[in-house]
């Protein structure tokens, strides 16, 4: 393992990647500071700059990205109530009303230390975890494989939308089934292509992502007349106060953020959970876990309600690689679009990258350390700053939102074609918005199409075309024990609501 | 049952599902892959009846959560002249040129959403794209197509 880190040490560390990962972590806090612009469309953004990269910089690029709009998304949740992304609306409960007495400063510092201190814990635990697990899913066989993304995807239809489970349920059937538009790859039959050439290929990745998330993003602020912009214009450089944190302060923050950590880890593992649920979740433990006075200051601007969702956000981020590295079956939609990413760059993440591309693994966990490092030194004195550059008003920013996604789709095809399709799913994706449609299962399912696909057509063809592999191994079965569990839960609830 | 807008998009999901299903039996795969536990067809025939049975379960169950549109707060025409001026884009950029076609969008969007800043429309448009084009043509090495440059010799 030691050899491993210092080969990840001396890919991060290359002047180029740190350079990358300032860029990213500068451009991610900008985006995440957005509300209803998250890290799947900053990511987005991201693609046609990476191609120019190699493998491991390209990703360590996106990773920066991540985290630069996790710690944007709580900067807005603390100075505007006007959480970026879903993962920081926990931190808005006692974050803003911290801004309110005047220590939007105090907020921001102990919002910046606590995502430093949950994410190089949770690089501390994904160095351990990831080469143990690497090695026990190498005994993963396909039908495991089939089982495990089968789980990943009903996971992420129960989390993302909710009360909305069979709309999920409905994209991510949306989402495999435009993965399978294109030639079968094993044998080069073409399928839902309409003798249409530009369609032989398939539908490309990045097209995809661009439509469901940056074009269609950009759209919906447009048709629901949304300035994300316009709250930022209120924010006076001279209000924020103090970023000095106390003693009595820094000691709360050293109970709550161990056990936050963990928490946000562990729920950032499980496909599907991610930051929003591990926040909420850290939130809601650490009101249990305080004394009755303590309790009584949780959303009027306690200091642990501020760390503990932010310690656990951040470290469900690093957890939700564990999955993408380790078995190559992202856990949340950002990962997705990573994973995606790497596809692109012909880079297979499981668990043989960890001994094919040993620098590409971990480079990617020696850049989440450095990235952490980067936010804390580059952000903390430059939040006031940044938040002044989100005054640029919508007028401007979402001409430049398409621009990029055009731009992403141009470079990599030269075809109209791609263009026209692209607009076409993104006035379908911003219509389905409307509607509360969740577009991550989508992303997911369009991601993990051919490879579920690739591990069904192994598991049958190993049982002779019988369905007994679901059950034959006990892991395949618990897997699939789970998902059904999810499924049934959730139509239940849905029952129950209307009766 | 409650017809409300989402079980109008379920139906057509339902559809569109069915459709996807024909087709899918259409799918030709070879003679000794007819019959074969796994071929060409097999995935897709599932996920048309996946379509069928999620789109089905959201038309028969009950919508706890049903969700309200205004759609006369919504901005209809801006959006369509976007989707129009993004459409004209991508019709133009191969045969223009990437330069030209992209600081004439930039500049026509921002015109479009109200903005009427010129001087700041001008610099947003025509130098930011050259300054883009730059990163990524110059320095990151990523071939980009533009017939008009290259007309004028300014790319080669």
């Amino acid at each position: 393992m030691i050899e491993g880190i210092l080969i990840g040490l001396t890919t991060a560390l290359t002047l180029q990647n740190i350079l990358m990962v300032m860029v990213g972590c500068f451009f991610g806090t900008i985006i995440g500071m957005l509300p209803g612009l998250g890290p799947m469309t900053a990511i987005a953004l991201m693609i046609p700059i990476t191609y120019g990269f190699d493998p491991a910089t390209g990703l360590i690029l996106m990773a920066g990205v991540y985290y630069g709009a996790v710690f944007g998304g709580s900067t807005s949740s603390i100075l505007l109530n006007a959480p970026g992304v879903p993962g920081t609306v926990a931190t808005s409960f006692d974050g803003y009303p911290m801004a309110q007495q005047g220590k939007a400063g105090k907020a921001l510092a102990i919002a910046a230390w606590s995502s430093f201190a949950g994410g190089t814990l949770s690089a501390i635990y994904l160095l351990f975890m990831a080469p143990s697990l690497s090695k026990v899913s190498l005994s993963f066989r396909s039908p495991d494989y089939f089982a495990l993304m089968i789980l990943g995807l009903t996971a992420i239809a129960a989390f993302s939308s909710k009360g909305q489970f069979l709309k999920a349920m409905m994209m991510v059937v949306l989402g495999l089934m435009l993965a399978s538009v294109g030639q079968d790859s094993l044998s080069d039959i073409t399928r839902f292509t309409f003798n249409n050439m530009n369609l032989t290929d398939g539908i490309s990745f990045v097209l995809v992502v661009m439509a469901t998330f940056a074009m269609s993003e950009a759209l919906t602020i447009i048709l629901k007349r949304n300035d994300p912009t316009s709250a930022a214009k209120q924010v006076s450089l001279t209000e924020l106060g103090s970023i000095k944190i106390n003693k009595e302060e820094r000691t709360k923050m050293y109970k709550t953020i161990p056990r936050s950590s963990v928490i946000g880890f562990l729920i950032g593992v499980l496909p599907g959970a991610g930051a929003t649920i591990a926040s909420f979740l850290a939130y809601g433990m650490e009101r249990n876990v305080v004394s009755d006075e303590e309790k009584e200051k949780f959303g009027k601007g306690s200091v642990n309600g501020l760390s503990a969702p932010e310690t656990a956000n951040n470290a469900a981020c690093s957890g939700s690689f564990v999955p993408m590295l380790t078995l190559g079956i992202p856990g949340s939609g950002t990962t997705a679009v990573m994973l995606g990413a790497l596809l692109g760059f012909g880079v297979q993440p499981g668990p043989r990258l960890y001994m094919t591309n040993p620098e590409i693994f971990w480079s990617i966990i020696m850049s989440m350390y450095i990235g952490m490092v980067i936010l804390l030194i580059l952000n903390l004195p430059l939040i006031p700053y940044i938040a002044r550059i989100l005054a640029v008003p919508k007028n401007y920013l979402i001409p430049l939102i398409l621009f990029f996604s055009v731009t992403g789709i141009y470079v990599m095809s030269f075809n109209n074609f791609d263009i026209y399709l692209m607009i076409g799913i993104a006035v379908v994706a911003t219509f389905l918005r409307l509607y509360d449609f969740p577009m991550p299962p989508l992303i997911l399912a369009f991601v993990l199409g051919g490879l579920m696909e690739e591990n069904l057509r192994r598991s049958l063809l190993l049982s002779n075309g019988s369905w007994e592999f679901l059950w034959d191994r006990t892991l395949t079965a618990c897997i699939l024990a789970t998902t059904i569990l999810i499924v049934v839960w959730h139509i239940y609830k849905t029952f129950k609501k209307k009766n | 049952m409650n017809i409300n807008t989402t079980k109008i998009i379920s139906l057509l999901f339902f559809i569109f599902s069915a459709f996807y299903l024909y087709t899918a039996y259409q799918i030709q795969v070879f003679a000794f892959d007819e019959n074969a536990p796994f071929n060409a067809r097999t995935f897709p025939i599932y996920l048309g009846y996946a379509g069928l049975f999620f789109s089905g379960l959201k038309l028969i169950l009950p919508d706890p959560n049903t969700i309200k549109v205004d759609h006369k707060n919504l901005e209809y025409k801006k959006t369509g002249i976007l989707i129009l001026i993004a459409i004209i884009y991508g019709a133009t950029i191969l045969k223009v040129g990437y330069f030209l076609t992209t600081s004439l969008f930039l500049f026509a969007s921002y015109y479009f959403l109200g903005e009427r800043r010129w001087i700041l429309m001008f610099l947003l448009s025509f130098p930011f794209v050259a300054a883009f084009m730059y990163l990524l043509h110059g320095i990151l090495d990523i071939y980009l197509r533009d017939p008009f440059l290259q007309s004028i010799g300014v790319m080669g």
